[in-house]
């Protein structure tokens, strides 16, 4: 076993300490889990922290937060514990912020500059218009291999350490881990994970957890709202209408024999637009509520990775649109490859930033849909 | 604001019609009444922001009558119930027309808590814990007392974090419409004049010295369990000027805390539970009581009574190591040795005393062919185990040191129906100081005597901070 690191035995102490008191069960699913895991291993610890949906409400409510001597601090400890297993998980080892942020700058300001040293100017700044204009600029096969690459590896690499929190946290087995022992034990589920995948998908749907035991999330004391709820969904949602986007477009360019740019009433256009708009407004939304933020419930040293997160995954939508409105003029060509650029840096250092969250959450949902009963 | 800095006392010079002495539930409940019946209130909270609340932020549940079931209690408790098991527990100590108030008014408490922003744990979802006769707050009693500052604030209260009344005098109002406070605070001396004033200062768990009066040098050695600033010096002083006392002076709520926690404010986790599975012996290693007695919920005011009330007030809980598993969830982990007497050694008990009594134990034990561990007794031992027998042989051994931790005090002020405090002999005067109310733990002792039941402290606190509040507000407005 590896040794046990200092975020580890802090959360231990924490959640031991909230096994006692038990007045926070109401708000979310993470007390009642940790009650049925009274050992609290190390797996046990880690399936809790990425169950907790940091909406705070524990905080202000908790008898022992500082200045009492017990210090209890439930959303700061397993946000720190969720970012240290992320790190735990990821494969061949962790950089630091410091270096995806050069990685994510690198793609979306090399790209451009690629293109002004590689792309003859009469290509780069000619106005195109019509069916190929953009592989008039940037041919098809140099857009497409890379971010299939790009992405399949983040898979890859995203599914493996996914798959080895699913194992420390108990494998197929669910709870419970009995007093004194040192890791879950694997019993027989009370829910198959077929059983369980509908509550799953509903609770990541929703982010149930996220509302605070219904009052929604707490960004200081006294202060609940939704709002941030409903950032996360535009930003989620709109990042799957993206997605559905770009999905619609290769199929129009393969089997219909369609290739972008498409008309603005088109499948790709639309749930494109959409999706941008809908992740930017997402994204100023959790900006603001994470700035209004009692910084005592964060992670300090978290923030650089998150902000970095809203960094990215805004320039990939902000260049996506810049583009769509400027398609038709000389700047085209490089506002292509901006986006495609930002396209990159977010695949790449997906594996090794905040974006790993989405799998691990939804991971630890299935995990406690089958142990609901 | 204010005016009239001079030689650190400012006066303050706003009008206020109800001034509201302590912020946990009652004096919050006292001051939202008010203000919602227009009164210009404040209020004065002896503690910092961080630690405001006094014991209602320590607190989890309250009872409420209901005659239908509502999202947080299933079936019905009635009123008529509610006052019968209150009556039964208190006995003749129980003022009657107030116990009826009580739980008539305890009806309506939850829709008006709610409508304040308190919320409460639904059961259903099938979380622990649901009773009928109470519901237990979303969050605990942090949490709603949360909800009420919000509220009072909302309401136009202005509040005063470290603002002490260490004294008042109660007739001060008679020949006059108005009342004077002085309080203290980090900026000197503040004076206050207000139409009506509500006490809501709690008890006096955290004042050692007035508890030593009863308890002697035991004192010395209870836990608070919960906030340090009911020192209950207003309490003291309204009985030297003549309030009705109720409840018995330095009757207090114990129960048996582990001995490592923080001596105050470390509320409901360093309960100590279990007995039943090991033995309880004391700094001489001997046993000094029944641990089957009681397996009900009264287990844990009756085991901080007994060490209270035994030489030295310090007790040890023993288990072996299959006991040791059958405990709830534990604060710190228990002292663990490989022998009985390397346990006595690690928690500085004469070994062969505790040797002794051990093997005496395990030597006594009985089980009469039943597997219930119930049924296990210890027939002829002294003290008597009467059941619950479970055996001490498997180790390592276990042992977990404990103290007395007082929850709340049972001894205050009287008052009328209307809340207003009662004087103990007025002669030819009203039986009412004229603008004085009380509510809360400070008054709690009228009804419970010195008995428990569970959530009914906060139930009168809230309940009577209401009236009082009311009241006050009533009154400050007519005679404006
Ligand atoms: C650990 C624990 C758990 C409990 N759980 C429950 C429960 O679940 N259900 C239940 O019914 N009861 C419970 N109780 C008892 C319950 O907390 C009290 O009965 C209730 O909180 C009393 O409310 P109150 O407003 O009268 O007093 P408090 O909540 O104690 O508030 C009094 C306030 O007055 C302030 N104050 C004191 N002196 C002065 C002064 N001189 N000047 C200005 N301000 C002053 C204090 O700082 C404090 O904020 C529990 C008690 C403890 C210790
Ligand atoms: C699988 C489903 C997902 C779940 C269950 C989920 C859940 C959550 C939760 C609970 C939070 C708030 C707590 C925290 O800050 O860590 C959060 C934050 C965030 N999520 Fe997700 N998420 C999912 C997918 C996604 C996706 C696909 C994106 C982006 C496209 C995304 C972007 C973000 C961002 C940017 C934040 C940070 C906000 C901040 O820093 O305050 N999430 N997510
Ligand atoms: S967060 Fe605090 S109040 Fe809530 S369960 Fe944990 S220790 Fe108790
Ligand atoms: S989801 Fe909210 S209530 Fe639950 S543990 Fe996290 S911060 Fe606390």
């Amino acid at each position: 076993m590896k040794p046990t690191i200092p975020i580890v035995a802090e959360a231990r102490r924490t959640l031991a300490l909230c096994n006692v008191c038990g007045y926070c069960t109401g708000y979310c699913d993470v007390f009642a889990a940790a009650e049925r895991r009274p050992a609290l291993t190390d797996g046990d610890l880690a399936h809790l922290a990425h169950l907790c949906h940091n909406c705070r409400a524990c905080h202000f409510a908790c008898q022992y937060a500082p200045p009492h001597e017990f210090a209890i601090n439930v959303p700061a400890t397993l946000a720190r514990l969720r970012f240290a297993d992320y790190r735990a998980h990821a494969w061949p080892g962790a950089p630091s912020t410091g270096v995806l942020l050069a990685l994510v700058l690198a793609c979306l300001f090399g790209l451009p500059l690629l293109a002004l040293l590689a792309i003859p100017s009469e290509t780069l700044f000619a106005t195109q218009r019509g069916p190929g204009a953009f592989y008039a600029v940037i041919p098809w096969s140099l857009m497409a291999w890379p971010a299939i690459f790009a992405f399949g590896a983040a898979a890859l690499l995203i599914g493996a350490g996914v798959a080895s929190f699913w194992r420390q946290a108990g494998g197929a087995g669910v709870a419970t881990s009995k007093a004194g022992a040192s890791r879950t034990q694997r019993m027989p589920g009370e829910r198959s994970i077929a059983a369980a995948l509908p509550q799953a998908l509903a609770d990541v749907a929703t982010l149930r957890n996220l509302d605070g035991g219904g009052s929604g999330c707490n960004e200081r004391e006294g202060r609940s709202a939704r709002a941030r709820r409903h950032a996360h969904h535009a930003l989620f949602y709109g990042f799957l209408l993206c997605l559905a986007s770009t999905v619609s477009a290769a199929f129009q360019h393969h089997f219909l024999g369609q290739p972008a740019p498409y008309p603005l009433f088109s499948f790709p256009v639309v749930l494109g637009s959409v999706g941008g708009i809908a992740m930017l407004a997402g994204i100023a939304g959790l900006a603001r509520s994470k700035r209004r933020a009692d910084p005592a419930t964060n992670a300090d040293e978290n923030q650089p990775a998150e902000w970095l997160l809203l960094g990215t995954l805004a320039a990939v939508a902000g260049s996506g649109l810049i583009l769509l409105a400027l398609r038709e003029t000389p700047a085209m060509g490089l506002l292509l490859a901006l986006h495609l650029g930002s396209v990159l840096g977010l695949a790449l250092s997906m594996p090794y930033g905040k974006f790993v969250h989405g799998f691990y959450r939804a991971t630890a949902l299935l995990r406690q849909a089958m142990e609901r009963r | 604001m204010t005016e009239g800095a001079a030689g650190g006392t400012t006066t303050s010079s706003e009008p206020i019609d109800v001034l509201v002495i302590g912020g946990g539930i009652a004096g919050l409940c006292a001051a939202i009444e008010a203000a919602q019946a227009g009164a210009a209130v404040r209020l004065l909270e002896a503690a910092p922001y961080a630690w405001r609340g006094g014991n209602s932020r320590h607190s989890r549940n309250l009872r409420l009558a209901h005659e239908d079931e509502t999202p947080w209690q299933p079936g019905r408790y009635s009123a008529a119930e509610f006052a019968a098991e209150l009556r039964a527990a208190a006995g003749a100590a129980s003022d009657a027309a107030l116990t009826e108030l009580l739980c008539s008014e305890s009806a309506a408490l939850a829709s008006w808590l709610g409508s304040h922003g308190v919320a409460f744990q639904p059961t259903a979802g099938g979380l622990l814990p649901w009773s009928r006769k109470t519901a237990f707050f979303l969050g605990g009693g942090k949490a709603m007392v949360n909800s009420l500052y919000a509220a009072a604030a909302a309401n136009g209260v202005a509040i005063d974090y470290e603002c002490t009344v260490p004294s008042l005098r109660p007739d001060d109002g008679a020949a006059r419409t108005r009342i004077d406070v002085a309080a203290r605070s980090p900026a000197g001396e503040r004076r206050f004049t207000a139409g009506a004033v509500v006490v809501a200062s709690g008890g006096y768990p955290a004042n050692r010295d007035w508890l030593r009066e009863r308890w002697g040098e035991a004192a010395d050695r209870f836990a608070n369990r919960g906030s340090p600033y009911l020192r209950g010096e207003l309490l003291r002083s309204l009985l030297a000027a003549g309030a009705l006392p109720v409840g018995v002076p330095g009757d207090c709520h114990l129960v048996a805390v582990d001995a490592r926690a923080p001596q105050d404010d470390a509320g409901i986790v360093s309960r100590v539970d279990g007995m039943p599975w090991g033995i309880v012996v004391d700094g001489d290693g001997r046993r000094f009581h029944d641990e089957g007695e009681n397996l009900g919920p009264i287990r844990y005011s009756h085991w901080g009574q007994r060490i209270a009330r035994h030489p030295g007030q310090r007790a040890w809980l023993l288990l072996d190591a299959d006991a040791v598993n059958n405990l709830p969830p534990l604060l710190y982990p228990p002292l663990t040795a490989p022998t009985i007497g390397a346990l006595a050694a690690r928690i500085g008990i004469d070994a062969d005393a505790m040797q002794a009594t051990v093997d005496g134990y395990n030597a006594a034990r009985r089980c009469d062919g039943s597997d219930d561990i119930k049924a296990a007794s210890c027939p002829g031992l002294l003290p008597p185990r009467s059941r619950h027998a479970a055996p001490l042989g498997r180790p390592p051994f276990a042992a977990i040191p404990m103290q007395p931790g007082v929850s709340f005090t049972c001894f205050g002020v009287g008052v009328d129906q209307s809340a207003r405090l009662l004087r103990a002999d007025g002669g030819a005067l009203p039986p009412a100081f004229p603008r004085v109310f009380a509510a809360g733990m400070i008054m709690a002792p009228a009804i419970l005597g010195s008995a428990y039941l569970s959530g009914a402290a906060l139930t009168i606190s809230a309940v009577f901070g209401r009236i009082a509040g009311r009241n006050a507000a009533a009154l400050a407005r007519e005679t404006h």
